[in-house]
């Protein structure tokens, strides 16, 4: 009964127990988790390494019993710990979901696929600043993602703006490259863990410019110095620098699903330590869920408690 | 699969080439370079693109004086050459689609 214009996309043909989208640490986890299950699942990302945002980073020094691992390695150890255990990875990009507890529909460009549950473990990606310049320089000397482009500033001066671990950690590995690092915030003190606080501000050439942010990014075909702007006493003052390192914080990548599951108004999906979002069935773990504290280890705690829902939720099939 | 060359053959492969030629200028150590590989290896093994279009890649610690005259500050990034000059350019990871949407706009198709 399936009329010409609806079936364009090609349907994989095969209802899976569970399909989990995404392949950071929430995803890892979830399928290691639906691995030792034994539930018939898939996990579909879109990029062909798996990791998510770790991949960027060039330290990790708060996940238990690897301590000072890179990012890429632990991205490496959970991918191998789930295809030993035999998890199953398609690599596409879900535009869609739709369905009911028992039969969701994802889409992509060119494939269908169905599920009886489904985890979204979509994570999140750095968020923009919006300022003037910021665009325009976006690889000219702007930059979000320290490890990937600090060897260009060697020697040079840069700034960080941000105030977490990831500004934080930034501004470490950018002060062992850089002739001198300044650390730009907003607040008067730094939301980052005190230990990372500790060894930024050993450095020699670190230094920070409180309570203040970026009004401009300035140049000519590449960045040569920013204006920043005291909030208290509306102070604008120019730093010659040749980077710019934003770290202020993620989006989730949320949009194909909201007005499907809820979602916060920053986009973020609404879901409980077990994951349940508004729609039976469907699960949120890791960056994407809307939680208190986003870490590789609360992604992976996610991923964990999600699998255990879907397993709850399979038995009532 | 994408050629690796060096800044001894960038010239020849590059510069003088009479095909459009994407360089990608990557790092070992950079993880969207890791993420980008594989989308270069297969767009570049599409058989649509062999006459007039070629993808090398350029390890930026190998060849730090090219990597310095381009500009380069952020990678992945990926300039597209046309008779020795760059017409355009990619910066950071971008999925399969974007990619060769990019190429079919610079071999205007």
């Amino acid at each position: 009964m399936f009329s010409q214009e609806r079936s364009t996309l090609f349907s994989v043909n095969k209802m899976y127990d569970l399909i989990i989208i995404g392949s950071g640490p929430a995803g890892l986890s979830a399928a290691i988790y639906a691995a030792r299950a034994k539930l018939d699942f898939v996990v579909i990302e879109s990029a062909y390494v798996s990791g998510g945002q770790i991949l960027s980073t060039y330290e990790i020094d708060n996940y238990p019993g690897l301590p000072g691992i890179s990012g890429q390695e632990l991205a490496d150890k959970m991918r191998a710990h789930a295809d030993a255990l035999g998890a199953q990875f398609i690599i596409d990009r879900i535009d869609s979901i739709s369905g009911t507890l028992g039969n969701f529909v994802l889409k992509s460009s060119t494939k269908e696929y169905e599920a009886k549950t489904v985890i979204i473990t979509t994570g999140a990606e750095h968020a923009k600043l919006g300022v003037e310049g910021e665009d325009t320089f976006q690889g000219k000397g702007v930059s979000y993602c320290a490890t990937c482009d600090g060897m260009f500033f060697r020697k040079k001066d840069v700034v960080v703006v941000g105030g977490g671990d990831t500004a934080l950690s930034d501004a470490i590995y950018l002060s062992r490259i850089c002739n001198s690092v300044t650390l730009i915030h907003r607040r008067d003190e730094l939301r980052g863990a005190k230990s990372l606080q500790d060894k930024y501000f050993s450095a020699d050439n670190a230094k920070v410019e409180w309570s203040s942010e970026l009004a401009s990014i300035n140049g000519d075909k590449m960045v040569s110095s920013v204006t920043i702007r005291n909030k208290v006493t509306g102070e604008l003052k120019e730093l010659p620098v040749r980077g710019v390192f934003i770290a202020v914080g993620i989006k989730p990548n949320s949009s194909y699903f909201e007005g499907f599951v809820e979602t916060d108004d920053r986009g973020y999906i609404i879901a409980g330590e077990n994951g349940a979002t508004s729609v039976e069935g469907i699960f949120a773990a890791g960056d994407v869920r809307k939680k208190a504290l986003r870490q590789i280890i609360t992604a992976a705690a996610d991923g964990a408690n999600a699998v255990d829902s879907v397993q709850e939720v399979l038995t009532k099939l | 699969m994408v050629t690796i060359i060096n800044s001894d053959n960038f010239e020849e492969k590059v510069l003088k080439s009479d095909k459009t030629v994407l360089v990608d200028f990557f790092a070992t150590w950079c993880g969207p370079c890791k993420m980008m590989a594989p989308v270069l290896d297969k767009v570049s093994d599409d058989p649509k693109y062999a006459d007039k279009f070629e993808i090398v890649k350029i390890d930026v610690d190998d060849a730090e004086e090219i990597a310095m005259e381009y500009g380069i500050m952020s990678i992945p990034n990926m300039k597209f050459f046309k008779g020795g000059s760059v017409v355009d350019e990619i910066i950071g990871y971008v999925p399969e689609d974007v990619l060769t949407g990019k190429i079919d706009s610079v071999l205007g198709e």
